[in-house]
């Protein structure tokens, strides 16, 4: 999937990761697309909620043995 | 309109700085507006060095140990620094963040950190004990905040 940032938020625990998309989210275009990798299992949930939440929208989420990588498609305004 | 947390830190221990850290930083990403008004041993929080917060095993029997480990023996002097230690140890190799990147966090997304001016009396404090960019206040000012929060935590 295509992605204008990457975020290699991998060994980071809970709310590292969460607070790092942010800051992410925070440093491109409204519409554009960030990627998130990660490690810490509770992310799975931990990003689906704060997309509910801040109404990013989860392009989608691929899990691995061990990780987990987010495509977040930053809100319009 | 933004939703709005208020917390109420008291505990001034290295296990209890987390929570209201993990949930004021979370919040201010989930585009919260927060406030955390801090009293009593919570002051410690707010102090410049917070590299010496410690974690003590004695009464607290909740505490996952290595080996099981009776009171009496908790209160052999080092036995706090050493369990403060490996505390830090594990954070560190599990990836958790340490206090002062959660407060720099906080303060970074513009959370409000409230020290109670009594307490701060009280211990004889001085204003520049602490981090920059706190405010000082009491009861009511919490109140002002905490009233018309969606969601008010003692911790």
């Amino acid at each position: 999937m295509e992605f204008d940032k990457e975020l290699d938020a991998r060994g980071l625990n809970c709310p590292l990761p969460i607070l790092r998309c942010k800051k992410g989210l925070a440093e491109i275009e409204n519409g554009q697309v960030l990627k998130v990798m990660t490690t810490d299992p509770g992310a799975i949930k931990d990003f689906q909620a704060f997309c509910k939440q801040t109404g990013h929208e989860l392009l989608s989420m691929e899990q691995s043995e061990s990780e987990t990588v987010f495509h977040i498609r930053k809100r319009a305004a | 309109m933004a939703k709005k947390l208020a917390l109420i830190a008291s505990k001034g221990t290295l296990d209890w700085a987390y929570p209201p850290f993990i949930l004021a930083s979370t919040a201010a990403a989930l585009d919260y507006e927060v406030q955390i008004f801090f009293t009593f041993y919570g002051l410690t929080l707010l102090k410049k060095d917070v590299s010496d917060l410690k974690v003590s095993p004695l009464g607290n029997p909740g505490m996952p140990m290595p080996v099981p480990m009776p009171n009496l023996v908790q209160m052999i002097p080092g036995m706090e620094s050493m369990a403060t230690m490996m505390m830090k140890q594990k954070i560190a190799d599990k990836g958790v963040a340490s206090i002062e990147d959660l407060r720099a966090a906080c303060l970074e997304s513009g959370v409000k950190l409230i020290a109670c001016q009594m307490t701060v009396d009280l211990f004889d404090f001085k204003p520049e004990d602490f981090i920059e960019g706190i405010e000082f206040g009491g009861a009511a000012t919490f109140f002002e905040f905490a009233g018309e929060s969606d969601v008010n935590l003692f911790i």
